[in-house]
């Protein structure tokens, strides 16, 4: 059902980790559905990203797509990483089945919501980037076992 | 990669050599249609009525009782859809649970549609119908119960015998659907006061396409395929005879065998069960632990989505499924998993491993092998268990 990019992306995913003291980061998606996506940046003062990391909790098309978007975004400016899209990722990926086209969208959002981030730690606007929406506290349950 | 181990026994088993030589001459040579006339067919006759008698003495029901179909989504259907129809009169009500096949839920929801009313009873945390709140929702017009012998994911098996002496003190029809447990746990409709039962080949090493529903003689329901007299003129159609030579050998080797194989098969269960619990955190046991099926095992484990252990465990070359929404084809996770009162995230996180007559503890000791590692790996990719480890050091 996957691409082999996607398999190879899930299986050998690039940038996994964090980033301590990141520049921005930013976490998508919700439990309840299955996706959270956090990404991590490092940029340099020339609004370059230095470096990206990831962690996801989802499918094997979240895994891989997120892995790609850093993947993407990786050495970029931050215009050139607001135009890496779920398109642009899928594309990469040489495309999802219907049913993970969202995991693509979460991928782009994070990216966005890391770059939104950054953007308010620093006291700058980002042409084009929104406030992000998603909020991954609504519907999470604190479960002891 | 080395080599395969299945452990998806609940989806679908191997057929048994011994069961696919038992059909072959149906095909090539014995290929006659039994509702023929002349001998070379006719004889075929006689073959059905063996096998249905070897499935009805299985059940200790009679011959007659044993209705061929092509499945058990085909038998859940005619059971409730018939009965629902040949009972209308009486009521419109029909009490069910919330963590039955989809083959009933789907079946009562059509019926809902058609002006009938359906309970869908509550099940506690390890998935067990509550016999007060079945009491309670029967009416006037409840004209029958169906709840699941044994529950496909979590393999919990309900107090059949219980619930069916309920159903029979208040004269309302009881139905089970025994798709997972027929063939695994020893079933006697007389015994279990059970009306019908529903019932399918390819679970108990039989081909897939044959199953059957028992229906108690004198129960009153309509035919569900129109046409010629096949099976007491109430499910037409040309028998499927290599099937039926099937799923009656399939029926007949697995009541011989069930001892000692489920005896086996609980053993590597729960040693299975305890190596999980012992060696990988935050995991929880899905399902009852004693009232289980022989060779179900199914756990949550905590920050991991059930699709990607999946594909992990596939790249080992070892088969079992999951109650994420991912591999269910829409956004939500197992209605089961819910049901017992899984948050969402933990229900994402499920897996089912089905054991079978030929696992062995070498299979499982790699399985679990490869489990913890895959967990540990899915881990340290997990925001949520790097929120969790986080907070634990705080």
């Amino acid at each position: 059902m996957y691409t082999e990019k996607v398999m190879d992306h899930f299986q050998n995913p690039r940038n996994v980790g964090e980033i301590e003291n990141a520049s921005g980061v930013g976490t998508v998606g919700n439990a309840k559905c299955g996706d959270i996506m956090r990404i991590y940046l490092d940029i340099d003062e020339n609004q370059i990203i230095r470096d990206v990391k990831f962690k996801t909790f989802g499918c094997g098309a979240a895994v891989a797509t997120s892995s790609m978007a850093t993947e993407l975004v990786k050495g970029k400016n931050i215009q050139e990483a607001m135009a890496v899209t779920n398109k642009a990722v899928m594309e990469a990926l040489d495309g999802l089945p219907p049913v993970k086209v969202h995991c693509s969208l979460l991928a782009e959002e994070a990216i966005h919501a890391a770059l939104w981030d950054y953007a308010e730690k620093n006291g700058i606007r980002i042409e084009g980037l929104e406030k992000p929406k998603a909020d991954i506290h609504e519907g999470e349950e604190e479960e002891e076992y | 990669m080395g080599k395969q181990i299945y452990l998806d026994n609940a989806a679908t088993t191997r057929t048994a050599p011994e069961v696919v030589e038992a059909m072959l001459p149906y095909f090539t040579e014995h290929y006659g249609n039994p509702s023929s006339i002349y001998g070379f067919a006719s004889a075929n006759k006689e073959v059905i009525t063996g096998h249905r008698e070897k499935i009805a003495d299985v059940l200790g029901a009679r011959c007659e009782e044993i209705y061929f179909t092509a499945g058990g989504s085909e038998s859940d259907n005619w059971a409730l859809i018939a009965s629902a129809e040949a009972y209308a009169a009486k009521g419109k009500h029909i009490i069910t649970s919330k963590i039955e096949h989809h083959a009933i839920l789907h079946t009562c929801e059509y019926l809902e549609k058609r002006g009938y009313d359906i309970t869908y009873l509550d099940v506690d945390e390890n998935g067990v119908v509550d016999l007060e709140q079945l009491k309670s929702s029967i009416r006037e017009d409840t004209i029958l119960i169906s709840v699941m012998f044994a529950n496909n994911e979590i393999g919990t098996i309900q107090p059949i015998a219980e619930i069916g002496q309920i159903a029979h003190e208040r004269g309302i029809l009881f139905h089970t659907d025994a798709v997972q447990a027929f063939g695994q746990v020893p079933i006697h409709v007389d015994e279990f006061h059970i009306d019908m039962l529903s019932a399918s080949g390819h679970k108990l090493n039989g081909p897939k396409g044959i199953g059957f529903l028992y229906i108690r003689k004198g129960v009153k329901i309509r035919s569900f395929i129109h046409g010629g007299a096949q099976e007491r003129k109430r499910r037409a159609g040309t028998e499927n005879v290599p099937g039926i030579v099937g799923i009656g050998t399939a029926a007949e080797r697995a009541d011989r065998t069930m001892e000692a194989r489920t005896g086996k098969e609980k053993e590597l269960r729960d040693y299975m069960i305890s190596r999980i619990e012992a060696e990988i955190p935050y995991c929880r046991l899905n399902g009852d632990r004693v009232r289980r099926l022989p060779n179900n095992v199914n756990f949550s484990f905590r920050f991991v989505e059930g699709e990607s252990l999946l594909i992990m465990l596939d790249m080992k070359g070892i088969c079992a499924s999951s109650g994420s929404a991912c591999t269910s084809g829409s956004l939500d996770p197992s209605h089961v998993l819910l049901a017992i009162g899984l948050p969402h995230e933990i229900a994402h996180g499920s897996l089912r491993m089905t054991l079978g007559e030929d696992t062995t503890k070498e299979d499982v000791d790699t399985v679990v092998d490869a489990l913890k590692e895959i967990v540990q790996n899915l881990r340290n990719m997990s925001p949520l268990y790097e929120d969790f480890v986080k907070k634990q050091n705080a």
